[in-house]
């Protein structure tokens, strides 16, 4: 059994986003660039699958220009076994996306494509959920417990009621949440590793696909920001602004 | 004629406060109808708590036993059949709504707008990027909008609507490939919906235990205030995962958010920016929490709220 597994190069988590002043976006150059979080737990997950004895293969996969490889040197040093580089230099929104990953899915023919539930740069998502849809697969989103039982899956999931499981027939597509899993460290031995390992490059042409209808992005703004307000120095004086505010 | 459908989030028996919220975006578009279909196993009081809703015209209902529990691959075939009618389909942007609605603009196959935060025009919205430390100002592609919107950017519509309710028979074949196993809850309490709460009380690291944060129930109690919790709170198992404020929990928009331990992570405070007056209490004068706090306490957070249940 195989499983594809989705990486996505973002700013850094911890990077504080300045917009460019022209509205064009927000400002990338010089900037620390890393796997998506939510990725880097899909991939933790596909390798703990597959060390568990339940999957063969892990296949790490992303899409974007030259420099996205970076972030699948990662995943082949967390432990994939290969990666696929669909090189581009578009724009890619989630459609489009789920399109790339349908055409790979048909030709790697995986049981499981995890995928982290949003990126933290456009924050949309959608990618998993348009997968699912495109494959006519069952999806598992916000998934926070996996277990992988003969032909089908248990997903937990996080929702806004609570955790629900859902029991889906493989192949599936499954979004991952943040407690799913704590990803592992790379070591630097694993780093030396991965170089040897193949990555594939293709492009969108070679998969046969057309880009998908976009949104338009018009212009990009810094939100409003709330200004801080005052420090109270005790209990009492709280009390008397938040009531002086009927608040409380 | 151009019309909005929004699908309305529900448990069976009670609409969700959520659709109200899209509801109001939704009412912004300016278009001929706004809509609201209610997909339920028996959904008649459902429908009329939706038929309720200022603004709405007709209220969609279909009833299959299919539709007992919110599972996306079995709602997003019939809400296609249903979107032939429409301009715009929009829903919360709930974990319903996140989990639903992209399923269905790929069938369709046409972008997602995700967290609509403003309406510009029928066609033009701002959405927050990057945990909300950036806004895009985005046009939708030809054809059909399909949106999930940001609930705490609208307040709820009213109830003085009178809607009529249509039911529909949609002849659409449903997969079997997924099945709802069951539910947990941390519910069973008399609080209200962290979503829906006009106050709210949170909790975070500095909390400490699981133990401790009953101060936090206690004082929401005190309050009659919702339960939040950051992140760092649930990964640490104080509290469970539906009290997560932030960029990948809850956003919410209470009048009152009291923040107690949180440090404030930009991922924390995207998810309260819309509050009204946020209270922060944290023993580290340099926490981030106190950059965006309209009243700011430095001090213990345990002392503070025994004093706070003193003087309430």
């Amino acid at each position: 059994m195989k499983i594809l597994v989705g990486v996505k190069r973002v700013v850094d988590y911890n990077v504080r986003i300045q917009v460019k002043a022209d509205g064009s976006g927000v400002a990338t150059d010089g900037v620390k660039m890393s796997m998506n979080p939510f990725d880097e737990i899909a991939v933790e997950e596909a390798l703990r699958i597959k060390e568990a004895g339940k999957a063969d293969e892990v296949i790490a996969v992303t899409i974007g220009p030259k420099v996205c490889q970076e972030q699948l040197r990662t995943a082949l040093a967390m432990g994939a076994d290969r990666a696929i580089h669909v090189e581009t230099d578009d724009d890619i929104q989630p459609l489009t996306g789920a399109r790339i990953l349908k055409a790979l899915a048909d030709k790697e023919e995986p049981k499981i494509v995890l995928l982290g539930k949003q990126a933290i740069d456009d924050d949309n998502n959608q990618t998993a959920q348009m997968l699912g849809a495109l494959s006519h697969w069952p999806q598992a989103t916000f998934a926070s417990e996996v277990n992988i039982e003969g032909e089908s899956a248990v997903v937990t999931r996080e929702i806004d009621a609570g955790l629900e499981q859902l029991s889906v027939d493989l192949p599936a597509v499954i979004s991952v949440d943040l407690r799913l899993n704590e990803p592992r460290y790379v070591k630097l031995p694993d780093i030396m590793k991965a170089k040897r390992k193949p990555i594939e490059t293709i492009t969108l042409g070679d998969l046969n696909v057309d880009a998908a209808a976009s949104v338009k992005v018009l212009k990009t703004s810094t939100p409003a920001k709330r200004q801080a307000g005052i420090k109270v120095e005790s209990v009492d004086e709280l009390v008397t602004v938040l009531k002086e505010k009927g608040l409380i | 004629m151009s019309k909005v459908l929004v699908i309305a989030e529900h448990d069976g028996d009670q609409l969700n406060g959520s659709t109200a919220r899209a509801v109001a975006c939704a009412s912004e578009l300016g278009l001929d109808a706004v809509d609201v279909a209610v997909l339920a196993a028996d959904g008649a009081v459902v429908a009329d708590q939706a038929a309720s809703l200022t603004g709405v015209s007709t209220v969609v209902l279909v009833q299959n036993p299919a539709n007992e529990h919110a599972v996306a691959a079995l709602l997003a075939p019939q809400i296609e059949a249903l979107a032939s009618d429409y301009s715009h389909v929009f829903a919360p942007s709930t974990t319903f709504g996140k989990d639903l609605m992209p399923r269905v603009a790929a069938h369709l196959g046409v972008p997602q707008i995700s967290d609509i935060m403003r309406v510009e025009s029928a066609t033009v919205f701002d959405r927050p990027v990057y945990a909300g430390n950036a806004v895009v100002t985005v046009e939708a592609a030809e054809g059909i909008v399909i949106g999930t919107v940001r609930t705490a950017s609208y307040a709820a519509v009213g109830q003085e609507g009178s809607a009529s309710i249509e039911t529909r028979e949609l002849s659409v074949e449903l997969p079997s490939h997924t099945r709802y196993v069951g539910l947990q809850t941390s519910g069973g309490s008399d609080r209200p919906d962290l979503q829906a709460a006009a106050k709210v009380v949170s909790g975070g690291r500095g909390v400490g235990s699981e133990e401790n944060f009953s101060v936090i129930y206690k004082l929401a109690d005190k309050l009659g205030a919702g339960v939040g919790a950051s992140r760092a709170a649930v990964d640490a198992g104080f509290i469970p995962n539906d009290h997560q404020v932030g960029q990948t929990g809850k956003i919410i928009a209470p009048e009152l958010y009291m923040a107690f331990g949180i440090s404030g992570a930009i991922q924390h405070l995207a998810g309260i920016k819309d509050a009204g007056t946020i209270v922060a209490v944290n023993k580290d004068a340099d926490a981030p929490i106190f950059e965006v706090a309209d009243y700011g306490l430095v001090g213990d957070l345990f002392e503070v709220i025994d004093e706070l249940e003193k003087a309430l």
